[in-house]
């Protein structure tokens, strides 16, 4: 490859790492600029190193491609959303259903392995160089700038390099942008897709067509570890996993795949995933710290998009992540277009990457629920509220033949009995509000 | 749904094997020493890490799927993790 000094014309204008969802739309939306992009990506081809637990937010996508939601590969649309507290022999839940989350589309389940080789012919189509089955071993710099990358024995030069080679980002780490995370801001999430007939899922989640469920439970999922338990439809396959803290694992020296397992066999689990035929087993880190692990996302030639940058979201209800990975990379596309136009690249150039992305969804969400992480740490959330309210479902609905009393005095024996306390309850609900 | 073992799960996956090179290396006094040897075992999803009857760490790379937890929680020193070099390792067919 060419060895240009830095005021030559480099190989490419920019050079992205990682063919994910932040890399795929961000090469997408550069190469429709017109400018030059090489994707790299070190998997087989495009998808292949890729796994999201399975729910998409998909507005922000359909900006980015209008026939997303028709022409990408997408699964389900899901109009269910059940949010459980699950315990040993009991389960209270909230189950949402709304036609409206279906038109517009508001989120759809995705398998990554498809959904991103499609994504990578966009860019292909769009006029970016695909290169897959590379690893990016390192950034080369110069003076303290990025100035390109190195595979193996090859280098390669770009104006301006985008790291979006995902959660474990060792290229952002190299480069003095992210440090080692502490383990209470990062989860391992295990999953397997398991397949079973269309008919079947929409008879068991209670479906039409290509309406979607979406299942999100905590508590006894997932054995008291902070963390939690989904279940997801695709068309002809479920994505069912959990979802847990490492701090917390290791503390409580659980083993992982014995909490997988145990949610798997699990009572009001196991049913829905009778007949069905495990696909594919994987896993993968999850940035839990939410908006404090956002750390330094730009230097002298180099932007850090999507899971890399730390942008992950975890609201109690809803679980972002993708979402937040598009909207980083339109906000760095359209900051590195301005930077090149103005032909300089320097980290105050890039710096308004961070600023748009501040003005978008993405930072204001995650503003907004800067305070999440912390709560959701709490303990309590994942073995004792789901108790306390299957006790007072059970005191309510429990007709035994003895006097029944009124729910509020239910309400309180049931918390009497619960090691949780009312002064815990009325902080946790003040907290929640504000947090969530 | 027949439960299965995590060695039968990792069946119905696609792996394209680097004979040449590990990508995994586990420093064993040090592993033993600050007790990651055992967080190893019990956190990886794919049970790569392997409690040897010495106490010795043992590692079946080519099982890996690549998540990164291992080296989060590793204790300084005590475990060299990269990616596999490009095209080998887990290869996605759902995602």
């Amino acid at each position: 490859m060419t060895q240009t000094a830095q005021t030559a014309e480099p190989d490419f204008e920019v050079i992205v790492i990682g063919a994910g969802i932040a890399g795929c739309v961000a090469a997408y939306q550069l190469a429709r600029q017109g400018r030059s992009v090489l994707l790299i990506e070190r998997g087989e081809t495009p998808g292949s190193k890729n796994l999201s637990g399975g729910v998409l937010y998909s507005r922000g996508m359909q900006q980015v491609f209008p026939g997303f939601c028709t022409e990408a590969p997408v699964e389900r649309r899901i109009t269910r959303n059940y949010v459980s507290f699950l315990n040993a022999d009991s389960s209270v839940a909230i189950d949402y259903k709304d036609a409206r989350l279906a038109d517009p589309v508001n989120a759809v389940t995705v398998l990554r392995a498809k959904l991103d080789a499609w994504l990578s012919e966009r860019c292909e189509e769009a006029g970016a160089m695909i290169m897959p089955g590379v690893r990016v071993d390192r950034v080369l710099t110069e003076g303290g700038r990025v100035v390109g990358v190195q595979a193996g024995d090859d280098e390669l030069r770009a104006h301006v390099v985008v790291a979006a080679d995902g959660v474990n980002s060792f290229i952002a780490k190299e480069a003095g942008l992210r440090q080692k995370e502490p383990l209470k801001d990062l989860a391992v999430g295990v999953k397997s897709v398991i397949s079973l007939p269309r008919e079947t899922i929409e008879e068991r989640f209670n479906l039409t067509g290509d309406e979607g469920a979406a299942l999100a439970v905590v508590g006894d999922c997932t054995q008291g570890v902070g963390g939690g338990g989904f279940l997801y439809t695709n068309l002809d396959s479920l994505s069912v996993g959990i979802v847990v803290r490492l701090d917390d694992l290791t503390a409580k020296q659980k083993v992982v795949t014995d909490i997988f397992d145990h949610f798997l066999a699990h009572r009001f689990i196991a049913p829905y995933l009778e007949g069905g035929e495990v696909l594919e087993y994987g896993c993968h880190l999850v940035a839990e710290g939410g908006l404090h692990m956002v750390g330094e996302i730009v230097m002298d030639g180099m932007v850090v998009v999507g899971d890399a940058a730390g942008l992950t979201l975890n609201t109690g209800l809803t679980v972002r992540g993708m979402d937040l990975a598009v909207g980083s990379a339109v906000a760095a596309a359209e900051a590195i277009g301005d930077a090149l136009d103005r032909k300089d690249t320097s980290k105050a150039a890039l710096g308004s990457y961070r600023d748009k992305l501040f003005a978008s969804y993405v930072g204001q969400d995650m503003k907004t629920y800067a305070k999440a992480p912390h709560f959701l740490e709490a303990e309590r959330m994942y073995r004792q509220y789901g108790e306390l309210l299957a006790s007072v479902m059970y005191g309510t609905f429990n007709l035994d033949t003895q006097p029944r009393r009124h729910l509020l005095k239910v309400a309180r024996q049931s918390l009497a009995r619960s090691p949780l306390k009312m002064r815990q309850l009325v902080r946790d609900g003040i907290a929640g509000a504000r947090a969530l | 749904m027949k439960p299965l073992s995590v060695p039968e799960r990792l069946t119905k996956n696609r792996f394209i094997l680097d004979e040449e090179q590990s990508h995994i290396e586990v420093n064993q006094e040090i592993a033993k020493a600050t007790g990651t040897g055992k967080l190893l075992v019990a956190c990886c999803p794919a049970h790569v890490y392997t409690e040897e009857a010495d106490g010795t760490i043992s590692v079946e790379y080519a099982a890996c799927l690549e998540c990164g937890t291992c080296l989060a929680i590793a204790a300084p020193g005590a475990l060299k993790w990269h990616y596999p070099r490009g095209g080998f390792g887990v290869q996605f067919r759902e995602g």
